[in-house]
């Protein structure tokens, strides 16, 4: 099984426009009458709106199975559903099978036409100025790392949808199997990676240091694999709390020092193995079974430590923020971090929804992450001493901020004064990153 | 011999079904039995054959090793001689024995011959299979004059093919007009001027009482309202609708020539399912269940089964059938999604039937229950879409008259993208 690139269509960015329809037809029949082209936009219900009828490129196309003629295959290489002029025999078949329009009948060319990708270089999402049509590769991460190794076992006991599973899995397929990993008290271990009964659920060597000493214990492991000759990853994979609060003396030592080490943190936001206690890392406002809601609580009083910059003001080899709504950014970032590590330190701290703890049903868990970013909760950036800090990820014209937090239970109870201060203090922050950043945001 | 699932037949629901099985289930054996020594092909593609637009070599639905992917025994050249549904057992027209677990009986339609004195007796073209295509293809090289009984699909597109070989063609259809199934008196009218424009008397509304020998090959008596008509013609073609090909089931309880019964699951008894032509499925419409025969509904009958079968836990049941089908005649398009009445439905009309082109649309409580239309553009697919969704369109309904095909899109957009 392989995955495939895809046309996507962003009904949000299209203006209507139209260019994509004449470039098809041009690219295709080499008439510019937009009527010819095998992709439609189309107005939407509501005035303004544009919605596009195009092959999706089915998984399962109905329209093969229709054919009588045996002229329409999935190729299995790309992806696309060809069609074979030589074998049509115009019976329509296939148009009854297409539930998306996504191939109809061309009357100036007297037989069916469909969308081919233009064999990899689709002609309307070139010819798109407003980004709505996008010739998307994200499947690329997973043909790339679809096949590596899971370093740990099948069955850990995560929450139902726990975000932070996906973290360390995917971290751990890039990452490789010649890392020691140490994985500080929090959900990491406790849903089980350093395993039951003497068996451990990693396929790499783990271990389960202190709160207090994860960095330092893994910047001796480092330095002595170094001194016999083997260049063995230092890997933590900590909770915020451990990171951000019990944690801190040794990660600060360790990132001062410079030391070899890859510390990813996963933020959920307090401690939530433990019983979803407040951390420096929760937000204002948030429910946790320490700052509770009642007659006089009303959620967390202080802002939320932004331990990813005191990072920065380490001048490590590598800081970034990432995720896993946003996987390719977050790929790109291991990547460099990975690198980084091993010349210096490296931080990656990724934000990771907590069903159970933030209380959202578990399905949702990639929608939360992404409103988080979307609405600039959550910033996505990146710095080296060298190049600065550098938006990965836009934060201009966020969303409302109202569609992260409704979107959570622990922040059910906020009254309009904690949403003013949230806001105020999230644009705070995007200014002090704005004003580290040197380059302007990536697209 | 036993293997787990056992399918008889090998052309769309069949092969549908196993694909459907895979999904689901990747270990169990799984065997097909072929009929006819080809690889699977489509009957809808014989008129094709006939007349040279589809080359026979290349015409496969799926070939030895789309089957070996799948780990699939095939068992091809080989009918079916009786099915023991307490053993759980099929009999093979060579003698051989399978026992299954879960049979699904895929065997489609044979033709059917009208019971007219003398026809048996005379040499006549059906189109049903690769060879009885091949026969016909030769046959019409050498013919003068042709006559097609029949003006379904299968009659209508091997007329047309036959006049463009050069024959003179009669057709004769027993209903008062072409493609009764399909189309209503308006557009199928529109369809017989274009028969008529290129030389094809088709004659509705007519009944073939008498069939004998002739000098040039035979004479067959037709009755319609104006009298009787005696037809000659070298080359006979007897294309007057199929029935289901489930003769091997005589004795078993689903006996008979009327399709074989089957609930939402195409289950049809333990551990038997059937799909495709010879089932007798639920109508979407309700009423009494119907045998679909169009290509459509075998791929999907064929789906539902193979999940049933192989216990999919993503399963939809089968919605109900909805007839619905695509016709190409003379370089126009006809395309027809839904019923043409309902009891309580309002028609619309359109189109320009002097310039041949024709759009019908049939609603009920602001529901779509049918569109058909000839030379007008709109996305079948989409429509059927709408039908099964039972989708409003009471709030765009002047749109969508106006523009059926923009207007179903945009709906699709918003409800199922």
């Amino acid at each position: 099984m392989t995955a495939y690139s895809t046309l996507r269509f962003d009904a949000a960015r299209c203006t209507g426009c139209g260019d994509c329809m004449t470039a098809c037809a041009v690219a295709k029949t080499g008439s510019d009458d937009p009527g010819r082209s095998r992709l439609r936009v189309l107005p939407g219900n509501t005035p303004g709106t544009w919605e596009a009828a195009v092959c999706r490129q089915c998984g399962d196309p109905r329209c093969v199975s229709f054919c009588p003629a045996a002229a329409l295959a999935k190729d299995p290489e790309t992806g696309t559903v060809e069609w074979d002029g030589a074998k049509c025999v115009n019976c329509l078949l296939c148009t009854v099978g297409c539930a998306y329009a996504g191939i109809a009948f061309d009357a100036a060319a007297g037989h069916v036409a469909k969308c081919d990708h233009c064999g990899g270089n689709p002609a309307c999402a070139a010819a798109c100025g407003e980004g709505a049509l996008e010739w998307m590769t994200t499947a690329r991460i997973y043909n790339e790392v679809g096949q590596d190794e899971d370093l740990f076992v099948p069955g850990l006991a995560g929450c139902q949808g726990c975000n932070t599973e996906i973290v360390m899995r995917h971290a751990m397929r890039r990452i490789g199997p010649d890392c020691v990993l140490a994985t500080p008290p929090g959900c990491v271990p406790g849903m089980g990676s350093v395993g039951y009964n003497g068996m451990t659920g990693t396929k790499v060597p783990v271990f389960h240091p202190l709160l207090t000493n994860a960095a330092s214990m893994l910047a001796g492991v480092r330095r002595a694999h170094k001194r016999q000759g083997r260049d063995v990853l230092a890997v933590a994979l900590a909770g915020d709390g451990g990171a951000s609060d019990v944690g801190f003396q040794s990660l600060s030592g360790a990132a001062e020092r410079g030391e070899e080490i890859l510390f990813i943190v996963i933020d959920n936001e307090g401690y939530m193995n433990t019983g979803m206690q407040r951390s420096s890392c929760t937000p204002f406002g948030a429910w946790t079974s320490t700052t509770p809601v009642g007659e006089r609580g009303r959620g967390k009083t202080q802002d939320a430590k932004n331990l990813p910059l005191i990072m920065v003001m380490h001048e490590c080899d590598y800081v970034a923020t990432a995720s896993t709504a946003f996987m390719e950014d977050f790929y790109a970032k291991l990547d460099r971090a990975i690198a980084a590590a091993r010349h210096g330190f490296a931080y990656l701290h990724v934000y990771s929804p907590c069903t159970t703890g933030w209380r959202f049903p578990a399905e949702k868990n990639i929608e939360v992450a992404r409103r988080a970013v979307e609405c600039n909760f959550v910033t996505l950036w990146e710095f080296t001493p060298e190049a600065g800090l550098r938006f990965t990820r836009d934060p201009d014209r966020p969303r409302p901020l109202a569609d992260y937090l409704s979107a959570l239970g622990k922040f059910r109870h906020l009254g309009a004064d904690q949403v003013g201060h949230l806001e105020r203090h999230l644009a705070e922050n995007v200014k002090r990153l704005r004003g580290l950043a040197r380059e302007p945001a990536a697209a | 011999m036993h293997s787990h699932y056992l399918i008889l037949g090998a052309s769309h629901a069949a092969l549908s079904a196993v694909a459907a099985i895979r999904m689901a289930d990747t270990d169990n054996a799984l065997t097909v039995v072929a009929k006819e020594p080809h690889l699977p092909y489509s009957p809808t593609v014989l008129p094709y054959v006939v007349s040279g637009r589809s080359d026979p070599a290349r015409i496969a639905l799926a070939d030895e090793a789309w089957f070996g992917e799948r780990k699939v025994d095939v068992l091809r050249g080989t009918g079916v001689a009786g099915v023991d549904p307490v053993l759980r057992r099929v009999r093979l027209a060579d003698g051989r024995e399978l026992f299954y677990d879960k049979l699904l009986v895929a065997t489609g339609a044979r033709p059917f011959v009208p019971p007219v004195p003398g026809l048996s007796a005379l040499p006549f073209h059906v189109l049903r299979t690769l060879d009885d295509a091949l026969a016909l293809r030769e046959a019409a090289r050498g013919a003068r004059r042709a006559l097609v009984l029949g003006a379904g699909l299968i009659g209508s597109h091997a007329a047309e093919n036959l006049a463009k070989a050069g024959l003179e063609v009669t057709v004769v259809e027993r209903e008062p007009r072409m493609l009764p199934a399909y189309f209503d008196a308006r557009a199928a009218a529109i369809i017989e001027r274009r028969f008529a424009e290129h030389g094809v008397r088709v004659l509705t509304g007519a009944t073939v009482r008498t069939a004998e020998r002739a000098a040039e090959g035979c004479r067959l008596g037709v009755e319609n309202g104006a009298g009787w008509e005696a037809l000659e013609a070298d080359l006979l073609v007897v294309g007057a609708g199929v029935v289901p090909a489930t003769d091997f089931l005589a004795g078993t309880r689903m006996d008979g020539n009327r399709g074989i019964p089957v609930d939402d699951d195409m289950a049809a008894a333990e551990g038997i399912w059937a799909a495709g032509d010879c089932a007798r499925v639920a109508s979407f419409y309700g009423g009494p269940p119907v045998v679909g025969g169009i290509l459509p509904d075998a791929v999907q009958q064929g789906r539902v089964a193979g999940q049933a079968m192989a216990g999919d836990p993503g399963r939809k049941p089968y919605a109900g059938a909805i007839p619905l089908n695509t016709y190409t005649f003379f370089g126009h398009q006809a395309v027809s999604v839904g019923v043409q009445d309902l009891p309580g439905a309002e028609t619309h009309r359109c189109g320009d039937p002097a310039a041949g082109r024709d759009l019908k649309v049939v609603t009920r409580d602001g529901r779509l229950a049918g569109i058909f239309g000839i030379d007008w553009p709109f996305d079948g697919g989409v429509m059927w879409e709408l039908i099964l969704r039972r989708v409003d369109l009471a709030p765009v309904m002047d749109r969508f008259l106006a523009d059926p095909q923009d207007t179903a899109r945009t709906l699709m957009s918003k409800l199922w993208r």
